[in-house]
């Protein structure tokens, strides 16, 4: 990766598409400072990025809901790591809970719910540290398509309420189209910027509505071909 | 309509549940069959000839032994008194064992200057047969409980401290990674994550452990001892009585299954949020 510069506005929603490989993981690795870059710097607010920034919130692509704790606890974790008083902790999970549409199952353990219900918890267990960053790894990727298009939706929503920076890397260009401000195309490694989009898109935005727009398969149609560039050898 | 199907469905669901009962009742039947069956032949082995009982014994000796050790007492005192000895040997070098196991394979696991420095030593006192320390811990502590529990302790040690160290190191990265940016501290993801992700493997260690702290109590009570099962044994090695040989295993086999009963309840309360195990169709 090499001589990547990309800046995200406060509270954009910030989409990057790229090439299998190109680096898309890395970025978001540096940028939380689990994996520091080798050279130059990343910085966050302006301040250079040197240990992990509790200002960010990241959902992985992965399961990474912890097995051995039930909903209620799971949630909690972020506040409780943070030092809050682990009954606080504990009401303010159980509230995230319900808003992410899992009351009911606060004393549920991972296994036994399903795959999308897991990235509920993964979402509340972000948004309750009350993130200013959000990065997002293809946090939808492993859901089938139905589950995706709920959460989706869900994210959008929880979005709309505290206007974070969201920076969401995906490999399906309807999803960075149908959720961001700003689609950011990466070319194949080493990565660089290729190209950038403004999407029109109005908000609040009814997904499934914004994907029948001509606008939204003009854009659609024109990332693919930015893409296929990348991707074709 | 949907009342046949509802009947159908029960139907079906007695009957499963009847093959299921039957099936546990077959295992039972076979179970005590099996040990019925290998005890009468080796019985009618000894009575008709085929074997010689000054070598094999026989189970109605053995049992006899059994009741006169309970009745009786053994040579060197009451059998529960002797159990006990022993079995307080082997608990506390169990715990001893496994705590240091424990401890020392999750710091080793969790700083990585300390495990390139240690990992040369642990392997080559891993790679000494630990039995022979036996002598050793006779001549530090005497011929009393502590180098028994000394015996234990290094048998137990390596055991648990290979699978904690295993276990740290095999901590899935991405809870690690998750538990650092919701905020934790290195010693939170210690505690939080990565103990409880190493703990089947820590508890996988338990099982196999008992049996060797037992082995460690027994062999250090034949070196030299006082009192003891494995005393009782060696006594019996002694006078050629192949009954005490096999009376003094019999006890300590039901001895290592009590344990072992103890340490599966203990690993189905600490690892209840596990999903069930896959169970594969006719080996279950």
């Amino acid at each position: 990766m090499r001589d990547m510069s990309l800046t995200v506005q406060e509270g954009e929603f910030c989409a990057i598409v790229g090439p299998t490989g190109c680096g898309k993981s890395t970025t978001l690795g540096m940028i939380t400072g689990l994996n520091p870059p080798s050279t130059g710097t990343v910085r966050v607010f302006g301040k250079e990025v040197t240990g992990i920034d509790p200002r960010i919130g990241f959902v992985f692509q992965a399961d990474a809901v912890f097995p051995w704790k039930n909903v209620i606890d799971n949630v909690s974790l972020g506040p409780i790591y943070r030092g809050m008083d682990k009954e606080l902790a504990k009401e303010k999970a159980a509230e995230w809970i319900r808003r992410v549409g899992l009351a009911g199952f606060e004393y549920h353990y991972p296994h036994q719910l399903s795959g999308g219900m897991r990235k509920r918890v993964a979402l509340a267990q972000t948004f309750i540290n009350e993130p200013k960053i959000l990065l997002m790894d293809e946090p939808f990727s492993a859901l089938d398509v139905q589950t995706r298009a709920l959460m989706q939706e869900e994210l959008l929503g929880l979005w709309s309420e505290k206007k974070a920076s969201v920076v969401f890397v995906t490999h399906d260009i309807e999803e960075a189209l149908a959720l961001a401000d700003r689609v950011v195309v990466l070319s194949k490694g080493p990565a660089i910027v290729k190209s950038s989009y403004e999407i029109p898109l109005s908000r609040p935005r009814h997904i499934l509505e914004a994907r029948h727009t001509p606008e939204f398969m003009d854009l659609s149609k024109r990332i693919w071909t930015d893409l296929k560039d990348e991707v074709t050898i | 309509m949907s009342n046949t199907l509802q009947n159908n469905l029960s139907a079906a669901e007695a009957e499963t549940i009847k093959k299921i009962k039957f099936r546990n009742k077959l295992i039972f039947i076979l179970r005590i069959a099996l040990a019925v069956g290998t005890l009468s032949i080796w019985e009618a082995a000894v009575r008709f000839k085929f074997l010689d009982p000054f070598f094999f014994s026989q189970p109605s000796a053995i049992v006899d032994q059994l009741i006169v050790w309970l009745t009786e007492g053994t040579s060197q005192g009451p059998l529960m008194y002797e159990l006990l000895i022993t079995l307080e040997e082997t608990v506390l070098g169990f715990l001893i064992g496994s705590v240091l196991g424990i401890v020392f394979g999750v710091v080793l696991g969790r700083n990585k200057l300390a495990a390139d420095v240690f990992s040369i030593y642990i392997k080559m006192a891993n790679a000494i047969p630990r039995v022979v320390l036996g002598s050793i811990f006779i001549i530090i502590f005497g011929l009393g409980m502590w180098s028994k529990v000394a015996l234990a302790v290094v048998m137990v040690f390596f055991v648990v401290f290979g699978n904690a160290f295993q276990g740290v190191i095999e901590a899935d990265r991405n809870l690690i990674a998750n538990a650092y940016i919701l905020g934790a501290t290195k010693r939170q993801v210690t505690y939080t994550v990565v103990i409880p992700s190493a703990l089947s493997w820590i508890l996988a260690s338990l099982h196999v452990s008992f049996g060797f702290a037992l082995v460690g109590a027994v062999v250090g009570e034949f070196l030299g001892s006082r009192h003891g099962i494995g005393l009782l044994i060696a006594t019996a090695q002694g006078s050629f009585n192949a009954a005490g040989v096999f009376a003094a295993m019999i006890v300590l086999a039901v001895v290592a299954l009590g344990a072992e009963y103890l340490l599966t309840l203990l690993e189905n309360k600490l690892l209840k949020w596990r999903p069930a195990q896959f169970v594969e169709q006719g080996h279950g």
